[in-house]
């Protein structure tokens, strides 16, 4: 007696099954992305493609290193420990290319207010003023150092 | 098309370098930045926080954060002693552009709370994720890979702090990677480098010369939401019982 008389069909059939698993794997190696799972399940090579995003701010380090004169007059004031950017903005192409991109002057109108107008939600030994009753449209410039704002520590201007 | 046995020689080689600078596509890693070496977070000093919005906008500019989406954005809270538990939050543009002023509450009080991605150990919304493009990199960030997401949305849904939104323009998860660009380069991040008052700072838990471990055994710190064991790395000074 021979099992595998009418067993034909059967072998066609796992062939064409070999064949499609064979087919999946050469597919597979092929979309998988290299770096998938070599940290886990995910592709490596996206966490040094985020890290490899450009970069727009300097950071005070970058600053400091050309505008040794600010940062000596800075570091001693209330302001010491405001970077450069917080109120300059965004200044990695000036650090990139000083020459050709050129930082535009804060306006201190806009810019003391936005931490200094007087607020209850505001901590309260943090300095605050009612611009009006404190100025009366006098630009802040005119009596603070914008770098080394307190009047009595020989800051004015 | 008849290609002679010249012709085949001459376009081998070419196919080659083709293929060689497709696959050069992927960028290098920083030569001296290790991953293993750095577990990061973030520690957020609520009374030093005035809620000028510096670090929205920074965020907003280094990031390319879509208008109206935030990847950082601060809150106004007024508690009111006879209502502790429900307080009224208020967070106008993410604080943009900062708060209406406010007058002092002899029945209550005013505070602001930053808030950002708090980069679990254990984030829900990396287990949720279909397809592996969100994940946990080895020195702690949660990022989103944009070309494997497929804008499902469940780790938006999954995120229990709501720091995730769906990118209008690329149509894929969007969220805070830590300025990962920022970091990996010794850099602090937009939001940090921006913050006047120090009420941000980065962290890096493996470093054991980071002024945070001293400050974590000096002070009363928190997390949000402890009971759901997300493992949150954004460490919180002062923070009221009120937030959630």
């Amino acid at each position: 007696m021979n099992l595998f008389k009418d067993a034909g069909h059967l072998f066609r059939f796992a062939g064409l099954f070999v064949i499609a698993f064979i087919a999946f794997l050469v597919i597979r190696g092929y979309v998988v992305p290299k770096s998938f799972g070599k940290y886990g399940h995910y592709r490596a090579a996206a966490i040094d493609e985020i890290a490899a995003l450009p970069i727009k701010y300097a950071g005070h380090q970058a600053c400091e290193t050309c505008h040794t004169d600010i940062a000596t007059v800075k570091g001693k004031g209330m302001h010491a420990h405001v970077n450069c950017e917080a109120c300059h903005g965004a200044l990695a192409a000036h650090a990139n290319d000083p020459a050709s991109v050129q930082p535009v002057k804060p306006d201190t109108a806009v810019l003391c207010v936005r931490c200094h107008s007087a607020s209850a939600a505001r901590p309260k030994n943090f300095p605050q003023i009612d611009a009006a009753e404190h100025s009366n449209g006098v630009p802040c410039e005119t009596c603070h150092n914008p770098h080394s704002p307190a009047i009595d520590a020989g800051g004015a201007k | 098309m008849n290609i002679s046995r010249r012709h085949l020689l001459i376009l081998l080689p070419t196919a080659a370098v083709a293929w060689k600078s497709v696959l050069a596509g992927t960028p290098e890693e920083s030569p001296n930045y290790k991953m293993t070496e750095h577990w990061w977070g973030m520690l957020i000093d609520i009374p030093k926080c005035i809620g000028c919005g510096n670090c929205v906008r920074a965020c907003a500019t280094e990031n390319n954060v879509p208008e109206g989406h935030f990847r950082t954005w601060v809150e106004q809270y007024h508690v009111t002693d006879w209502n502790l538990t429900n307080p009224e939050v208020i967070s106008p543009d993410g604080g943009k552009e900062g708060f209406p002023a406010v007058k002092e509450d002899p029945n209550g009080k005013y505070f602001f709370v930053p808030k950002l991605c708090n980069h679990c150990a254990d984030s829900p919304c990396t287990q949720v994720c279909p397809v592996g493009a969100t994940f946990i990199t080895p020195d702690g960030v949660v990022l989103v890979d944009p070309k494997y997401c497929l804008g499902c949305a469940y780790c938006v849904q999954a995120c229990p702090y709501g720091c995730r939104y769906i990118h209008p323009e690329k149509r894929v998860a969007d969220k805070c990677t830590l300025c990962y660009h920022r970091i990996t380069k010794g850099l602090t991040t937009a939001c940090c480098e921006n913050c006047p008052t120090g009420a941000r700072q980065l962290v890096d838990l493996k470093n054991p010369n980071d002024p945070i471990h001293e400050f974590l055994r000096t002070h009363s710190v928190q997390i949000l939401k402890p009971q759901m064991a997300t493992g949150a790395k954004v460490f919180y000074n002062g923070l009221d019982g009120s937030v959630r």
